[in-house]
Order: structure tokens, then C-alpha cells, then sequence
């Protein structure tokens, strides 16, 4: 055998230290993917524990009760539904042209450039700030909450989603379609509407989904500009303030009445369950169309 | 006319029923009709893209006429003044920008080496056919809706770190002088390190997302020829991957921390609602957005709204800063990829 002299002993030290480092890296890794697993997990469980226990058909059935008494959800369910649907009419149709600007007509130009920065600003900024702005410029000139201004707010959270997703899906389709279509003698508008937005179908449905699932758990815009409603007294006068799922939720789960905390705890199950299925369902349709 | 082999779009239309005249003389019509619908859904589009930059406009326009009142009335002291108090219409935002900027912090000192942790398994340990359905389900804590994290905040972690974690971490530093105090006082549950900590998990799927895309955009070789030097998975990772896609790994922490800064919900239900800075993590505090939720549609008086609305302000200042660092920051990243 050889000796080990002062050198060699130095190096098999330095090797093995730095395998038993890259070991416990190796091992902090995967202790820090099981913690982020578990952790959904874990919120998972929670609310099918929790959720599962009050979902009846009363809840889909009849409106949210006095503290104390039974009920359900049906007013919140449908008015999420109404300012969700309002808000994708308004924000889906300024989100697809302004992604359709910037992929088509002013893909080089400056305007271009400033818009979607600005448009990925847009899609992180606090949500809260929106709800503030739309207080601001509804709310407070026409003297009440309301459902429109709740919509509205909805719909300024819609449109940087759609414009990123329709931009990114446009500048997909190969430039060689466009080429033979204009070669046709098609005017750009025409090759836009006929194949452009054909090839890119897909990915700007899931754009607007992925928008759908952003806006239905959004609770902070919602606070001061459609507020709430506790009965369809108003229903469905679009003028008044209605109440919507994830405000119901954050009203019922911080009051101190068991039957609200427990209603608090199903609608968050029906948000989750909600918001979870559509965005599968985006993803499923973008990766089928990156297969084909 | 043109030949049989080249018809164009004309043609097919001037076949159209709306067309009753020659197809000769429509022609012209015909091409003058398409001219302008082009000019028309070239201008719709370009509103629309200007839309962006004025909802932009308008949402900074709206905070400051409605900061207004408060901005006059406080000037610059309000950055600093702690008083809180909606009798007397004294107010100060200190205690709410310290709360968002302290939980916001401990959200990233926990997330940002977990969600790099996370990173480094999904793309070099982890075995191909388990890196996609793990990638989703970390970026599915992302899908949660945040009032979600806040109920759950609220009635399950809040609970489980009073009844465990805090008075732990209590008994561990209570003998250290300075951690004595960050980890000080009656474990309430709620408080600074909840928030926090809920903070973290919330976040987490925009660091690795980002971190994701970047790891796996370093050139093969690069890796390839630190491995055939006999480096380590660690030492790759930290001296070839990490070095080469740091201008993108901030971007996305940047990215992160706007979302943590600014995020509402989920900090409304677990910070306990208190205008006061307080040297312990286990005390209540608030942020900027938990406190416009919680008192805006309470709040009476001209004064008291419009403190409210230069919190916003704020807000909205600070995490566009932050955004746009990211964004800068992502896009050097993206042109150096390519």
C-alpha cells in the first residue's frame, strides 16, 4: 500500500468534504421539494376537510343567513359569476387587440416595447391598488358601490393576463402563413382575423381562462367598489352593490358565528376546487397544442 | 381580370351576395372597402394597446388626487409619524410600511433559498418523468386564491405555531440578547412571522418558475465540462449554473417580493391589525394593504379616506420600482438567452 503522505491525506479530505457537502445540498433539495408538496397538501386537505362537511345542495340553493341560522350561498355564487362573466366581456376584448397590436401591426415599433413592460407591471401589481383606482374613479363620482364597479375592477385584472398570452401565442405562428396569405392578396386584417388568430386559438382561449381562474378568487378590488350584499333584494340590478364568493368568505370566516366560519370554509372549497379546474384545464389545452 | 391561377381576396368577395353590379367595376370599391376596414382594425388595435399604458396613467393619476387632502396635511412626516388615530385624524404610515416591508423580508429570507433548493431538484435530480407533474403542482400554490391562504392562515397555521413553533423559538433565543427580542412576547399566533411565513409559500412558485426557465436555458456544454472536471451536482450548480443565470434569478426573486409586498388577503386574515412597530416578530403589526382592506369602507371623513389612498400610493410606488427592476432585469436575461 501506499503511504499516505501530508498531501494525499490533504486531498482525499478536501474530496471527501466536498462530496458530504454536495450531499447534504443533494438532501436539502429534496427536503425542500417535499416541503413545498406537503405544504399544498396539507392546504388541500384542510379545505376538503373542512369544505367538504357543509356542501350540500343548500348551499347552491338558498342565500347567505342572519348570523346564527342556516343557509347557503347562492347570492355570492351567482354575483361572482355576473361580475366575473361582465369583467371577461370588458377586459378580454381590449386584452386580445392590444396583444394583437403588438404582434402584428407594431411588432417593431416603440409603442410596443413601452406597452408590454408596462403590461408585465401590470400583471404583478397589488390588486388592492386596482380596487383603490376604480374607488376612485366609479365609486366615489356616482355615490355607491356597485356591481359594475366591481366588474370594472375585475375586468383592469383581466386585460394584462390576455394581452401577455395573445402577444406570446401570435408571435407562435409562423411568419411563413402570414407570407402566403398576404401573398394571396389578403390585407393584414384579413390575415390576422383568418389565420393568424386560427393558428393561435388555443393559447388566447387559455389566456382568457387563465384570467377567469386569476379573477374569481380575487377578494382586495372587490372590497370597496362592489362591497356586498347580504340578500337579492336589488338582485340583479347591476347599480347596487352585490356580494361576491371571496368577499362573503373573508366577512363569514372573521365573524365569530360557527355556522358562518363553516360556510366561510365551504365557499373556499368551491373557490379553490373552481379555480384549480380551469387552470388544469388551460394547461392541458396549451400543451396539447404545442404536441400538434 | 386576373388569371385562374392567382385569385385573390377580392375575387372571393366581389362572389359575395352583398355585391350586384359587375364584377369589373366592383373592383375598385371592393379594394377600397378592404383598405379601410384594414385602417379601422389597425387603429382598434392600437387603442387598445394604449388602453395598457392608460389604465397605467390612470391609476397613478386616481392615488394622487386622492392622496391629496392627506399629502397636504402631513407632508413628509407622514413616511415617518407612527400615530394611527381615525378621533383625532392623525396619521402616519410607519407602522404599516415598517409591517410590509418586514413581513415581505422574512418572506424572502425562507423562500428564496427553498424555492432555489426546489429549483436545483427539479432540474438535475429529479428523474424526467417526475419533473413535470411536480413543476405544476408547486406552480398550483400559485393558483390558490390568496383569501384561501388566509382562512387557512388563520384557523390552521396561526393555531399550530402558537401551540408549537413559537413557543419554541421563544425558549431557544430566549437567553441570546439581541434574538431575545425578535423572538420576545406572549406567542400569539397571528402576528409578523405568520404573515411572513404564509408570505413565503405564497411566493415560492413565482422563484422557482422563474429560476426553472433560466437553470434550464445554461448551455449544456457549459455544465458538461464542469462535470468532466469531476465537479459536483452542488458545485456545478453553485459555480457554473448559479453565476450564469444570476441576472435572471434576481429578476424572479424581484418578481416574488412585488408579489409579497404587495399581497392582501392572505396578510389581512394573519397580522393581527396593530399601528405599532414592535421590535418582536410574534407581535401583531399591519401592512400598507391589510390596512386599506380593513378600514377603507369604514373609514369616515374626508382625511382619514384619503390617508388611506396615499397608503396606496406608496404601495404602488414601491412594488412598481421593484416590478420594474424585475422586469429590466428578466429582459437582459431573455436577450443574453436568446
Amino acid at each position: 500500500m501506499i503511504a499516505m503522505d501530508g498531501q494525499g491525506g490533504r486531498a482525499m479530505g478536501l474530496y471527501r468534504r466536498r462530496r458530504i457537502v454536495n450531499q447534504i445540498v443533494l438532501v436539502l433539495s429534496f427536503g425542500a421539494t417535499a416541503i413545498g408538496l406537503g405544504w399544498l397538501a396539507v392546504i388541500l386537505g384542510t379545505l376538503l376537510f373542512e369544505g367538504a362537511s357543509g356542501l350540500s345542495l343548500r348551499v347552491f340553493t338558498e342565500t347567505t343567513p342572519p348570523p346564527g341560522s342556516d343557509g347557503g350561498l347562492l347570492n355570492p355564487i351567482v354575483g361572482s359569476l355576473i361580475m366575473t362573466t361582465l369583467a371577461v366581456l370588458i377586459g378580454t376584448p381590449i386584452g386580445i387587440f392590444a396583444g394583437t397590436f403588438m404582434a402584428e401591426y407594431g411588432r417593431f415599433s416603440r409603442i410596443t416595447h413601452v406597452v408590454r413592460f408596462i403590461n408585465d407591471i401590470l400583471l404583478s401589481a397589488p390588486s388592492i391598488v386596482v380596487g383603490l383606482f376604480i374607488y376612485e374613479v366609479m365609486v366615489a363620482p356616482m355615490g355607491h358601490f356597485s356591481a359594475w364597479a366591481g366588474a370594472v375592477a375585475l375586468s383592469v385584472l383581466v386585460v394584462p393576463v390576455v394581452v401577455r398570452t395573445t402577444e406570446d401565442m401570435l408571435a407562435l405562428v409562423p411568419k411563413e402563413q402570414r407570407e402566403a396569405a398576404s401573398a394571396l392578396g389578403m390585407p393584414l386584417y384579413y390575415v390576422i382575423t383568418r389565420v393568424s388568430y386560427r393558428a393561435a386559438r388555443a393559447g388566447i382561449i387559455t389566456g382568457v381562462l387563465l384570467a377567469i381562474a386569476r379573477i374569481s378568487g380575487e377578494t382586495a378590488p372587490l372590497l370597496f367598489t362592489a362591497l356586498n350584499h347580504q340578500f337579492f333584494a336589488d338582485f340583479p340590478y347591476l347599480n347596487a352593490p352585490m356580494a361576491s364568493l371571496p368577499v362573503v368568505i373573508f366577512q363569514f370566516a372573521l365573524s365569530p358565528y360557527h355556522e358562518w366560519q363553516s360556510l366561510a370554509w365551504t365557499g373556499a372549497l368551491i373557490i379553490t376546487m373552481a379555480v384549480l379546474a380551469l387552470s388544469i384545464i388551460a394547461r392541458t389545452l396549451a400543451s396539447s397544442r404545442k404536441m400538434s | 381580370m386576373s388569371s385562374a391561377g392567382r385569385r385573390s381576396v377580392v375575387d372571393v368577395a366581389l362572389q359575395g351576395t352583398e355585391l350586384t353590379g359587375p364584377a369589373a367595376a366592383s373592383r375598385p370599391r371592393v379594394l377600397v372597402k378592404l383598405r379601410v376596414r384594414d385602417a379601422i382594425f389597425h387603429q382598434l388595435t392600437r387603442a387598445a394597446a394604449i388602453t395598457v399604458l392608460l389604465i397605467l396613467g390612470g391609476v397613478i393619476l386616481s392615488l394622487i388626487i386622492g392622496a391629496m387632502p392627506s399629502i397636504r396635511e402631513f407632508g413628509f412626516s407622514f413616511l415617518i409619524d407612527q400615530t394611527w388615530n381615525p378621533v383625532t385624524e392623525k396619521f402616519g404610515a410607519r407602522a404599516a410600511i415598517y409591517g410590509t416591508v418586514m413581513t415581505s423580508f422574512i418572506a424572502m429570507l425562507i423562500a428564496v433559498p427553498l424555492g432555489l433548493l426546489i429549483t436545483l431538484f427539479l432540474t438535475e435530480l429529479c428523474p424526467m418523468w417526475l419533473r413535470r407533474p411536480i413543476g405544476i403542482a408547486v406552480e398550483l400554490l400559485a393558483g390558490i386564491p390568496s383569501i384561501i391562504y388566509g382562512i387557512w392562515g388563520l384557523f390552521v397555521f396561526a393555531p399550530f405555531l402558537q401551540r408549537t413553533v413559537q413557543p419554541a423559538l421563544i425558549d431557544a433565543f430566549g437567553p441570546i440578547p439581541i434574538l431575545s427580542d425578535l423572538f420576545a412576547g406572549p406567542p400569539y399566533g397571528i402576528g409578523m412571522l405568520t404573515a411572513g411565513l404564509i408570505l413565503a409559500i405564497m411566493v415560492l412558485p413565482f422563484i422557482t418558475s422563474v429560476s426553472r426557465d433560466v437553470f434550464e436555458a445554461v448551455p449544456p456544454v457549459l455544465k458538461e465540462a464542469a462535470y468532466g472536471l469531476g465537479c459536483t451536482t452542488y458545485e456545478v450548480v453553485r459555480h457554473v449554473v448559479l453565476p450564469y443565470t444570476r441576472v435572471g434569478v434576481i429578476g424572479g426573486v424581484m418578481l416574488a417580493l412585488g408579489r409579497a409586498l404587495g399581497e392582501t388577503m392572505a396578510v389581512t386574515f394573519v397580522i393581527g391589525n396593530a399601528h405599532r412597530v414592535s421590535p418582536s416578530l410574534f407581535a401583531p403589526g399591519t401592512t400598507i394593504s391589510a390596512t386599506i382592506a380593513n378600514e377603507f369602507t369604514e373609514a369616515v371623513g374626508d382625511l382619514y379616506t384619503s390617508s388611506l389612498i396615499q397608503l396606496g400610493l406608496i404601495l404602488f410606488v414601491i412594488t412598481f420600482i421593484v416590478l420594474a427592476a424585475a422586469r429590466y432585469m428578466l429582459l437582459r436575461i431573455e436577450r443574453r438567452i436568446g
